[in-house]
Parts: C-alpha cells; sequence; structure tokens
C-alpha cells in the first residue's frame, strides 16, 4: 500500500519537476522524489515510534493494574526463559572460548599472560555475556513471540480475547514483556559461568590452571561496578525484546505473510535496539558506577 | 447511560464504518427485540462481520449510535464496555479458540477471569458446556487437532460460558460440511429456544437462515437494502435480493 501511495507521488513529483525545467524554477525530478521518499520514511518511523510508546503506555497500564496473570506468567518465563537455556549456554561457552584462543596469544606477546582471567572473566561479565544473552533471546524469544502474536490476531484470537471483555495488553503482552524482563539477567549468569568455564577450560588445555585460582584471578580486578549492573541492564534488553516482539505481532496483518513478517520484524528491530540501548546503557553505567 | 424504555436488545442508528476511501456501512439501522434471532446476509465483504464487531466494541463506529440492552457502547470507556462485553457471547467465523489452551481450558477461559467459581465447581460447568455441544470427550484435546466443525461448537461453548444475554454468530456454517452445518443450526436454534437469547447471525448460507432466523436482514453497499421474514426476501422485487435468493438455490 505504501509502495503504490509512494510511486504514485513519485510520479506526480516526476510530472512537476519535467514542467520545472521547462520554466526554470522547479527541482530537478530526482531530487524531489528523494526529497519525498525521505519525508515519507521519516514520518512512517516517527508514526511507528508514536504507536510504539502508545503500547508501552498501555502494556506498563495493564501490568500493574489487578488481576494479575500470574499463571500465564509462569507459563511464559518457562517458554522463554527455561527453554533458552540450552541455546544461552551454548551461545555463552562460545564466546568463552573464542575470548580465550583470541587473547591468549596477544597477552603473551606483551608480557601480560596473568592478566589473561581478568581479561576473560571482566570481558564477559561486562559486556560479551550480556549482550550475546541479548542477541540469542531476540532471536528465538523476539521470533517467536512476534509469530505468535502474530498468528493469533490474524485468526481472531486477540479479537477473541478482547471480545471475553479480558485485556489482550495484559493476557499477552504484559505476561511476556515482565518475563522477558525476569528471565534476561538469570540467562545472562548462566551465559557468564558458561563462557567463565569455557575459557578456562580452553586456557587450561593450554597451561593448566585449577578453575577456583582461574576465578580468583579473574574476580580479583572485579567489583560490584562491574557485575551488578552489567547484569541488570538487561533487564532493559528483556523489555524491549519483549515490547517489540508483542507489538509487532499484535499489529500483523495480511494473513499468513503478515505473520512471517511481524517474526522477522520483531527479531530485526528488537536486535537493532537491544544493540543501541546497550551503547547508552555502557555509558550510563561507565558515569553512575565508575570502577 | 441507560434507556430501557423499549424492548430492544440490540440497536444500530445510522451506523457507519470506513477504512481509507472504503465504505463498509454507510448510515446502518437495525433493531433487534429480547429472544429475536436476526440473520444478516449479504455478499463476502459488504460489512457483516465489520457490523457485528461494532455491535461488540471491537472497531469503533465512525458515526451513529449502537445500542445493547438499552446502553450505549460507542462512546462507553473500556471498563464499561467490558462489562457490557460480558453479556454477550461472540462465536468466530473460525471459532478462534486459543492454541496455546486445550478445550476445557478454552472453555474455562471466560470463567476463570469473570466469576468465582472454584476450580471443581468451574470443571464441572466446563463439562456441562462441553457436553451440550456433544464434545465432552474432546475436553483434553488441542485446538490444532479438531475438525472444523468441532472447532465450531466448541467455540459456541465458550460463547456461552457466562449465560450471555445476547449471542453474536458470525458465519457459524462457514466452511462446513451440509450435514455438520445442519448440526450447529440445530444447536443454536436448541439454544435460542432453551435459553430466550437474543441473536444475530451473519451468514450467507439460506439453510442456516431457514433453520434459525426469525427475522432476515439483507446487507448491500453498506445499508440494510430489506428487512423481514424469508418470504418478503422471496417475493421482493429488489434485483439484488431476487439474485441472492435465486443464486443461492432458492425459488420463488
Amino acid at each position: 500500500m505504501k509502495m503504490k501511495l509512494w510511486s504514485q507521488n513519485g510520479g506526480d513529483a516526476g510530472a512537476i519537476s519535467v514542467a520545472g525545467r521547462a520554466t526554470g524554477w522547479q527541482k530537478p525530478a530526482a531530487t524531489e522524489r528523494k526529497r519525498e521518499s525521505t519525508g515519507a520514511l521519516l514520518i512512517g518511523v516517527m508514526q511507528w515510534l508514536g504507536e510504539l510508546a502508545e503500547f508501552c503506555g498501555r502494556v506498563v497500564k495493564a501490568a500493574v493494574t489487578r488481576p494479575f496473570e500470574f499463571k500465564e506468567l509462569v507459563r511464559q518465563m518457562d517458554e522463554i526463559g527455561a527453554k533458552s537455556l540450552p541455546l544461552v549456554a551454548l551461545a555463552g561457552a562460545a564466546i568463552g572460548v573464542v575470548l580465550s584462543l583470541h587473547t591468549r596469544d596477544s597477552l603473551i606477546r606483551f608480557g601480560a599472560r596473568s592478566m589473561l582471567p581478568a581479561l576473560i572473566v571482566l570481558s564477559i561479565v561486562k559486556e560479551s555475556g550480556p549482550i550475546i544473552t541479548a542477541l540469542v533471546v531476540s532471536g528465538r524469544v523476539g521470533a517467536g513471540i512476534g509469530a505468535e502474536l502474530g498468528s493469533m490476531k490474524v485468526t481472531e484470537q486477540i479479537d477473541a480475547i478482547e471480545a471475553s471483555a479480558v485485556n489482550p495488553y495484559k493476557f499477552l503482552a504484559a505476561t511476556r514483556v515482565a518475563a522477558c524482563m525476569f528471565m534476561l539477567p538469570l540467562l545472562t549468569i548462566v551465559a557468564d559461568f558458561c563462557g567463565i568455564v569455557a575459557g578456562w577450560l580452553t586456557n587450561a588445555m593450554a597451561e593448566p590452571m585449577p578453575f577456583k585460582l582461574f576465578l580468583n584471578y579473574g574476580l580479583a580486578q572485579a567489583d560490584f561496578a562491574d557485575l551488578l549492573p552489567a547484569t541488570f541492564k538487561t533487564v532493559v534488553f528483556g523489555f524491549i525484546i519483549g515490547v517489540i516482539g508483542c507489538f509487532q505481532g499484535m499489529r500483523a496483518t495480511g494473513g499468513t505473510e503478515g505473520v512471517g513478517r511481524a517474526s522477522k520484524s520483531a527479531v530485526m528491530l528488537a536486535s537493532l535496539f537491544v544493540i543501541l540501548a546497550d551503547v547508552v546503557l555502557v555509558r550510563l553505567i561507565i558515569t553512575f558506577f565508575p570502577s | 447511560m441507560k434507556h430501557n424504555d423499549n424492548n430492544s436488545a440490540i440497536r444500530l442508528r445510522r451506523v457507519s464504518k470506513s477504512f481509507g476511501e472504503q465504505v463498509v456501512l454507510n448510515g446502518v439501522d437495525l433493531e433487534v427485540t429480547r429472544g429475536e434471532t436476526v440473520t444478516v446476509l449479504g455478499r463476502s465483504g459488504t460489512g457483516k462481520s465489520v457490523m457485528l464487531k461494532l455491535i461488540i466494541g471491537l472497531k469503533r463506529a465512525d458515526a451513529g449510535h449502537i445500542e445493547l440492552n438499552g446502553e450505549e457502547i460507542t462512546s462507553m470507556p473500556l471498563e464499561e464496555l467490558n462489562r457490557v462485553r460480558k453479556t454477550v457471547g461472540f462465536l468466530f467465523q473460525g471459532a478462534a479458540l486459543y492454541d496455546s489452551l486445550n478445550i476445557e481450558e478454552n472453555v474455562a477461559f471466560p470463567l476463570r477471569r469473570h466469576t468465582t467459581l472454584n476450580d471443581r465447581e468451574r470443571r464441572e460447568r466446563v463439562r456441562e458446556l462441553l457436553a451440550r455441544v456433544g464434545m465432552e470427550r474432546e475436553g483434553a484435546k488441542m485446538p490444532a487437532e479438531l475438525s472444523g466443525g468441532m472447532k465450531k461448537r466448541v467455540g459456541l461453548a465458550r460463547a456461552l460460558a457466562l449465560d450471555p444475554e445476547i449471542m453474536l454468530l458470525d458465519e457459524p456454517t462457514a466452511g462446513l460440511d451440509p450435514i455438520t452445518a445442519s448440526e450447529i443450526n440445530e444447536l443454536i436454534r436448541e439454544m435460542q429456544q432453551e435459553r430466550k437469547i437474543t441473536s444475530i447471525v451473519v451468514t450467507h448460507d439460506m439453510r442456516s437462515v431457514k433453520s434459525v432466523a426469525d427475522r432476515v436482514a439483507m446487507l448491500n453497499d453498506g445499508n440494510i437494502v430489506i428487512e423481514g421474514s424469508i418470504d418478503d426476501l422471496k417475493k421482493s422485487n429488489d434485483e439484488f435480493v431476487s439474485r441472492f435468493i435465486e443464486e443461492s438455490g432458492e425459488v420463488h
């Protein structure tokens, strides 16, 4: 629909520009079209952000008003948290292995081999663990929520919930968003642990060292400001993943194709916003929790 | 705001609804009295389902007034609207059963949220509702395991869960074989007789009309073109009405 609208506008702009060239006072057609398409894109983005903000408001309001949907919340925590555990653990372990392999040679070259445990622990706990967890969850859960709610929307199940005098923002969205916010920090702790263990194992193959000693060296350089804010920033990631997944799903239109679009866009936008939020959160953590 | 000064359960006055440039309903007037069943006929895409969604507030009318049991719902806040919705049962075209819940949980969904029944009483009520639609043995199944006709039966049981005063049925027999469609029609008729429920049945199935309707309204070009008994429709000189009746296999 938007494409058609754009093309129609583009055509009109072209006609004006042709006339413009003859009289010498109009912009060239290509420039006009570019300006119009940029304008339409900006309006589209602003409209999407406005609708997203309104959606967030409805979800937050639904989440804090009675009755609470505890049973559905527990079901979603299992779906989002427990079932993401193997994937998150594996991703965390892979990061630990890669970090250990990459940094060992470099540190030896600079004569800083003893810093390896600290480097692995700090880089996993402060950044790699939280962001990898958020991206893995936004892939698995964001797509799942987008597809499930999108499918419910196009098969009128969301209408049926509303017709039953139940608030779908409470039953469907608030429970999923809250489950994401609760489970992200827990999954991050699992990813951190698996990453540190895998990093130690990889290092131990080249240079045997007890795990306790590795951990002691690693944590000797870390304090409260390194561990807690980095782990709990994932609550924000959870909010982003949950809200964007639900938002894209609940506004799906156009049958199964719409469900596919909702699912894809949920993953893409959730991942993008997680990365952008990470930039802001890291800056805030450095400002408010200096090491 | 309650204006319960007559016997009308559902009243639409000059109701209009458009989607972008497309005018779907253009000043529709319809009144359904208590205990009456009105079927709304019309071609696909003429706004029959939209009309039902406007009546229960799933969509908002652009203009006009809609009253349910004397209460104007078009300007009602959501909390008030939800109170009114509890008195209305809605059977969706595809039944719209919740995929993640089994059949019993689907029927229990409104009961769990809007009644004070304990677990045992709720289970008993669900069993009773499922037995009424002949689905008592399928309670543990998931919606994906059911046929179209079975889904409609469960949808009907769920719509009846809160003992509604009004039922809105959107194409209850669409996509069903003639025997199953006839069974669903029979079920709807029995329920109307048992409970004296006011109903609007949207359909384009003339057998459904003959089986359940007290009165028929035909929608075309955003307006109700004729209202009356099925015989009135057959006698109509309106070209669209005559053609609709002829094409559906009904003879004068």
